[in-house]
């Protein structure tokens, strides 16, 4: 594949970088929300990724879909859920996208192609590749994106789904989100290759390796994958560079990282990456940027604010929706 | 009339709803070419082609996932997964998925979805090709079961499958896919969860799905000769399950046998004694009994394999007993 790393005009950069601030500042609320018992359970937060997310759906066309995972805030906002159906699906609220059914490992809403967001690790692969089948069957030109982590790259799911994406030339790319970490475990002691993406000639497909702090670079690979799958030329496996800033989950602090990791990691900010760029480009400057900022952290505050006096489902709730038609 | 075999009538359903729907598609292993392990799909690939009847690698779980991501995406497939006794390979995509997906997602996706599946013993197939699955997917709210046991049910009961909403699995017994039947001509599609009363009779309920139906049927004509009237309830559907049926029906008899070809533990017969226990305690007159393999796996040897499964003998003699009590 051909691609060439173009700058974004203006309105796209400003509106990827608002993107990627609505996600940072939404995870910095979500662990707070834990530590005031206002949600349960568990959370995965995704800070340090937020390029993955924004150069993902800024890849994909009205009509497009996606599978992702329980670490799938970003990719929801990315993909147009709201902050407040966010929110108040964290809390398991009515108004929340899956109706407070879902919570935070399944943010789900189809309408903005959203297809679902998996806590069984690998196996929104097989789905997306449906998704795919369908678009392929019917021959309505849509693309699927499947994200995953890099420890879904070892589960069988994995295998069988790219293998039969290629066989069948269907319009899915596959996205691998490499963190680093498989939970707790670095990837080379779990993984036989360095690079996710050289796992694509076991399918006879593309694999590329990207720089996942970069948005405009990650936006011109996905999307490069993701027409190459519209135009009918099968699947590709993209893999994302990436870290994430917190640990694995929300009871994890990640004392299994190395010294001056997190650190170096930092110095690439995918959301300061951005920024710099725009600023040195005349599109912004250092107090602009922090408007945006202070712009953002209300925003959400108020978001979150909304949510927490949203009411709970009725409790009927609790028997509807395990059939279709009333069944 | 003309006549129709079990394997015809799930060739014939498959064809008829391809025709009638251009979002029903068909996959599995060997299904489209070939026509199917079982020689059940033939000519299906010749009239749909290779964009709708599709070979497919020998992948359960991306078989099943990928039909979930189609079904959610508005198309209507069919997947097959050749015998029953590969369904646990592909158990995270039913269990967590496909159960779980329109319930966790607040109603968002309806899952038109059928997969079909080869199951039981009888035909010396061996420990690993022999199993009933029904009960491996009763407990997953979000999935119907039907276990077809006639020609005209296997149609009607597949075309319904098929246009139901709601992902069902059909259960094919294959040692009734040589059982041939006179067919009406217009076999409706038929909607799921009723049972059918194959025998009436006022002593006995034996209520039984597939091979076992027959078997209880087989037995009720020998306990005819001895004066015992026996009603076999053919079950049909497991989920939902028609328990009107079998509630009236133990109103009229006041004994109860149920007959499984699969381990005792956690069966759906336990499902039918507590009904019975639950609602209809005041009309039994004798402890009810459960008929299956006990607590054992179903064995190659013939010896063996006919000691494990249900007969029509063994059927019987537990109509007897309660009978006698
Ligand atoms: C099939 C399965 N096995 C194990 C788990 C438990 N688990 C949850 S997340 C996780 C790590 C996955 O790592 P990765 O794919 O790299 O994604 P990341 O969390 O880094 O985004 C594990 C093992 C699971 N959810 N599903
Ligand atoms: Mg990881």
């Amino acid at each position: 594949m051909d691609i060439t790393v173009k700058a974004l005009d203006e309105q796209t950069r400003m509106d990827m970088l608002q993107r990627m601030l609505d996600i940072r500042y939404s995870e910095e609320q979500i662990q707070g929300l834990f530590l005031a018992n206002l949600v349960r359970g568990t959370t995965h937060l995704c800070d340090g990724q937020e390029a993955c997310s924004v150069g993902v759906a800024w890849a994909l066309k009205p009509g497009d879909m996606m599978t992702c995972t329980y670490r799938g805030h970003g990719h929801a906002l990315a993909m147009g859920i709201s902050i407040k159906t966010l929110m108040a699906e964290m809390m398991g609220k009515a108004s929340g996208c899956c109706g407070g059914k879902g919570g935070s490992m399944h943010m789900t809403d189809a309408s903005v192609g959203l297809l679902g967001a998996n806590a069984i690790v690998g196996a929104g692969l097989p789905i997306a590749v449906g998704a795919a089948l369908t678009s392929q069957v019917k021959g309505s030109h849509h693309v699927t994106v499947a994200l995953f982590g890099d420890g879904a790259v070892n589960i069988g799911a994995f295998h069988e789904a790219l293998n039969m994406a290629a066989v069948w030339k269907l319009p899915v790319v596959f996205i691998c989100e490499n963190n680093l970490y498989g939970e707790y475990s670095p990837l080379h002691t779990t993984t036989a290759v360095e690079n996710i993406a050289d796992r694509a000639c076991a399918y006879n497909i593309p694999g590329l390796i990207v720089d996942g702090q970069d948005v405009e670079v990650v936006h011109a690979h996905v999307s490069a994958a993701v027409e190459r799958a519209r135009a009918g030329d099968g699947p590709s496996l993209v893999e994302l560079k990436t870290y994430r800033y917190r640990g694995h989950s929300r009871t994890d602090t990640g004392p299994y990282r190395p010294e001056g990791e997190l650190e170096a990691w930092l110095q690439r900010d995918p959301i300061h990456i951005l920024r710099d760029r725009m600023i040195e480009d005349g599109q912004l400057d250092a107090v602009e940027f922090e408007e945006l900022q202070q712009a953002t952290e209300r925003k959400v505050a108020e978001a979150l604010e909304w949510a927490k006096n949203e009411p709970f489902p009725l409790l009927e709730a609790a028997y509807q929706d395990v059939y279709a038609g009333g069944r | 009339m003309p006549e129709m075999t079990y394997r015809e009538a799930v060739q014939k359903a498959l064809a008829d709803e391809l025709r009638s729907d251009d979002n029903v598609i068909f996959f599995g292993e060997d299904v489209a070419k070939a026509g199917g392990a079982f020689k059940v799909t033939p000519g299906l690939y010749d009239e749909f082609g290779g964009n709708r009847v599709r070979d497919t690698p020998i992948a359960e779980q991306a078989i099943i996932g990928a039909a979930l991501g189609a079904a959610i995406t508005g198309l209507r497939p069919v997947a097959e997964l050749m015998f029953a006794d590969f369904i646990p390979v592909a158990m995270d995509q039913i269990v967590n998925q496909i159960a779980k997906y329109r319930y966790m997602s607040g109603g968002q996706f309806t899952i038109p979805l059928t997969i079909r599946a080869a199951q039981g013993g009888g035909a010396g197939f061996g420990t690993q090709h022999s199993a009933c699955a029904e009960a491996w997917l009763m407990q997953h709210p979000g999935i119907m079961v039907v276990s077809p046991s006639t020609p005209t049910d296997m149609y009607g009961l597949l075309r319904g499958a098929i246009r139901e909403d709601n992902p069902v699995f059909v259960l094919e017994h294959k040692m009734l896919y040589n059982m041939k039947e006179d067919v009406a001509d217009n076999i409706q599609p038929m909607r799921l969860g009723e049972a059918q009363i194959r025998r009436e009779g006022g002593d006995v309920t034996v209520v039984a799905t597939q091979l076992m139906m027959h078997r209880a049927l087989e037995a009720a004509e020998t306990l005819a000769d001895e004066g015992i009237d026996v009603e076999v309830i053919d079950l049909r559907s497991m989920v939902p399950m028609d328990t009107e049926t079998v509630l009236t029906s133990i109103k009229k008899t006041s004994r109860l046998v149920v007959v499984e070809e699969a381990p005792h533990a956690a069966g759906w017969g336990g499902d039918i004694v507590s009904l019975a226990a639950n609602e209809g305690l005041y009309w039994l007159d004798a402890p009810v009994i459960r008929v299956n393999m006990g607590h054992t796996l179903v064995a190659y040897s013939p010896p063996l394999e006919d000691e494990i499964i249900p007969n029509a003998n063994r059927i019987a003699q537990a109509v007897r007993n309660v009978v006698q009590r």
